[in-house]
């Protein structure tokens, strides 16, 4: 029982707010929610975690979607010694009816601990803390509201993209419906885990890359366009007029000197073969200068975090690839990849380095794409080179 | 037994009716005030996105206050950002301040826009990882109250990304962030011989490690592993596949910070955030050194970047030498690499600042 935490309280205080007023208004409902503030304050008096490795829990049919957690201190905690997480796949682009909110809620108060996360990191609903007996009720309910799972463990993870055009004049692909299609036709990689280790796609609308692809993501999308990037002269006459230094700001700072600002007219003009669409004039001048029209994606490959041999960002397969339903030449790609790593790789081996152990050739040749060089920063420097004879 | 891989609902169906008639022709947006967001379509249309700060991990009974929000100001929608922000979006621009002050009344700040510190991507922390060096809601919280006008506020020079993960798994994938904070162990696994031979396969163990530490126990009745301390990094790796062999440590256990990275490609490609502090103390409940030193940089870098200028761009422009020197902090052998790729963060050449 946790009726004092001291410590925890401490994090009441001040502006932003605060994660402990949460889970003590649960834990007014609730007696799971009720042990877990007295499961953190431990951790806060001892300074390590007393949460236990997962063992394997889930729902009928499926290997994902549930991370199953057990207290090291059941008799103190009873009522948290289970307490398991269940990932809820987010609709594309975190969009709700409140309604479908309301649902959620509804099924997690009867369920579960009545916590959440909006949302975690990977992108799910995170529903936090429930018994192994309440998962296979709690997934039912959620269906019949209309939800699903997310992917955990070997799998391909839930996919995630960026607001795209829903919402954004940036965006050169249309994200949203991109990864709503990837995720119907891949419930199967996503619920059932039979890979190496873990596979994770994110879509971002452009070289921004709001959803943070080119980092988190094996498989990574970025929206771009092969054309000039869109002026309005109008527009930029009226950046000028209303004192903002065109010439410092942008022209100046363009990393591949393609922009002039004419000092009679004020026209803005590009070099377009100059232009390497990195971004930077279209977010300071929003209403002035937009994308091209010839619109698609660049795919990138073995982007993740440190564990276990550095972290990787992702780096260039397809410098360009039309992005349209039914996206049959992105899922071809992505099922090479999989075949070929999952016939390869090492027990909890990405597929990056999968790729830095067999080499980058080997693997192009295997999904069978030709070497570009869009896809080094420079050639080798060093002598020691296969030839097939 | 109910429905199978029906996956998530249709997203279509969760849009505002404003976003499904503009859908794909936005033509602009401004940002208006901090928090606040005008898209205008090819059409004339115009949408207004408030966007609010979130403690991520949230009651049921939260959830339907900004329910209750959305259904008296935005016809029943809302959304959520990849930061954990909530935003609420409307035509109607007289509704912009009633929905501001719905949120403030609730508590949440309205901000998170431009050049601006969004709301913190993090990992679960004490509470609810096995894995955890550290918490990482309550961090979270204690940098969001130190920085806490940065978000209300667009000052910045550019964009300013943190992020914390818990351990070094990094779950949050925080190492491209301009500051990411990363929980770490700093002292071997201590294998439990009886549970190791209960509960974990030997050869996957011994494969886990990746600087090849862990040995089979010499003694051949003892069907458990060592770990030779001169070779462990503590990356815990080992620790996942076998669960008897426990590294976390409350004098062991701590902070690291990291600084520099970023993600997007304006003006230059992106970065991987680089160590600025090896090592601190896990001192909860509101890690006050962490804090102190995260706001020193940020002070230091709004103060000394260029317009536009990320935090990774300005500490290139400065020189590695001059950003330590300017916030005072101390370069060990720590922040030299020893892993994989460490030759490529040596420098080669004579290029550096006094």
């Amino acid at each position: 029982m946790a009726d004092e935490t001291p410590l925890l309280d401490e994090l009441e205080k001040g502006p932003w707010p605060s994660f402990v007023t949460e889970i003590k208004k649960a834990a007014k409902k609730n007696k799971a929610a009720k042990d877990l503030l007295g499961v953190l304050e431990k951790s806060y008096r001892d300074r390590v975690t007393h949460w236990k490795h997962g063992g394997i829990v889930g729902v009928t049919g499926y290997g994902s979607g549930v991370i199953g957690r057990y207290c090291d201190s059941p008799e103190e905690f009873p009522n948290a010694a289970m307490f398991h997480t269940v990932r809820v796949n987010q609709p594309a682009g975190w969009y709700y009816t409140t309604d479908a909110l309301r649902k959620i809620c509804d099924v997690w108060e009867k369920y579960g601990s009545g916590l959440t996360n909006f949302h975690g990191s990977t992108g799910d609903i995170i529903l936090l803390g429930t018994t192994t007996e309440n998962l296979q009720p709690c997934f039912d309910a959620l269906t019949e509201a209309g939800f699903d799972l997310g992917g955990s463990g070997s799998a391909l993870r839930t996919i995630s993209a960026c607001v795209g055009q829903s919402r954004c004049e940036w965006s050169n692909i249309d994200t949203l419906g991109l990864i709503r299609d990837l995720t119907q036709e891949f419930q199967d990689e996503i619920h059932r885990p039979r890979w190496p280790y873990k596979f994770k796609i994110k879509a971002s609308g452009c070289p921004n890359d709001c959803v943070a692809a080119i980092a988190r993501a094996d498989f990574t999308i970025i929206g771009t366009w092969k054309d000039s990037i869109r002026i309005d002269q109008a527009e930029v006459q009226n950046y000028l007029k209303q004192g903002f230094n065109v010439e410092k700001h942008v022209v100046n700072r363009c990393p591949t000197e393609a922009l002039e600002l004419d000092p009679k007219s004020g026209e803005l003009k590009v070099k377009a073969e100059d232009c390497v669409r990195c971004m930077h004039c279209i977010n300071l001048m929003t209403k002035a200068i937009r994308p091209g029209i010839e619109k698609g994606a660049t795919i990138l490959i073995g982007g993740k975090a440190p564990i276990i041999k550095g972290a990787y960002l992702s780096w260039v397969l397809v410098p360009f690839m039309k992005l349209e339903p039914p996206y049959d030449e992105l899922k071809d790609l992505l099922r090479k990849i999989w075949d070929w790593w999952d016939e390869n790789g090492r027990t909890r081996e990405r597929v990056a380095e999968l790729i830095e152990r067999v080499g980058f050739k080997t693997f192009l040749r295997e999904i069978g794409l030709k070497p570009l060089p869009q896809m080094v920063k420079y050639p080798r420097s060093n002598p020691y080179v296969f030839f097939d004879k | 037994m109910g429905k199978t891989d029906i996956g998530p609902p249709d997203f279509w169906d969760m849009l505002p009716e404003a976003i499904q008639r503009n859908y794909g022709q936005w033509k602009y947006h401004e940002r208006v005030r901090p928090g606040v967001l005008k898209h205008v379509s090819e059409n004339g249309e115009t949408l207004f996105t408030i966007r609010a700060g979130s403690p991520r991990l949230v009651s049921v009974d939260f959830i339907r206050e900004i329910c209750d929000i959305a259904d008296k100001y935005c016809e029943g929608h809302l959304r959520f950002t990849s930061r954990s922000n909530i935003e609420f979006m409307t035509t109607d621009e007289s509704k912009v301040d009633q929905i501001i002050g719905a949120l403030n009344g609730m508590g949440l700040p309205v901000g998170g826009t431009g050049h601006s510190i969004s709301n913190i991507v993090h990992t679960q922390g004490w509470v609810h990882c096995h894995s955890a060096a550290t918490d990482a809601s309550g961090l979270v919280k204690a940098i969001m109250d130190g920085v806490y006008n940065h978000f209300t506020n667009t000052m910045l020079p550019n964009h300013l990304r943190i992020a914390v993960g818990c351990c070094i798994n990094m779950c949050g994938a925080v190492h491209c962030s301009d500051i990411a904070v990363v929980g770490v162990h700093t002292k071997p696994p201590k294998p439990d011989h009886d549970r190791v031979m209960a509960q974990c396969e030997i050869p996957t163990t011994i494969q886990s490690c990746p600087t090849g530490a862990i040995r089979r126990h010499p003694d051949a009745n003892i069907k458990s592993v060592t770990v030779r301390d001169d070779l462990c990094m503590y990356c815990g790796n080992c620790y996942t596949v076998c669960p008897a062999m426990p590294l976390a440590d409350a004098e062991g256990d701590g902070i690291a910070i990291y600084a520099g990275g970023k993600v997007p490609n304006a003006r230059k490609p992106p970065m991987f955030s680089r160590m600025v502090v090896p090592f601190l103390p896990n001192k909860p409940p509101r890690w006050q050194e962490v804090v102190d030193v995260i706001v020193k940089i940020i002070d230091i870098y709004g103060a000394d970047a260029k317009p536009a200028e990320r935090l990774g761009e300005w500490i290139e422009r400065i020189g590695w030498e001059s950003f330590f020197r300017k916030t005072d902090i101390p370069f060990t052998e720590q922040h030299i690499d020893d892993f994989s790729h460490a030759v490529e963060t040596f420098r080669s050449t004579t290029m550096f600042k006094w």
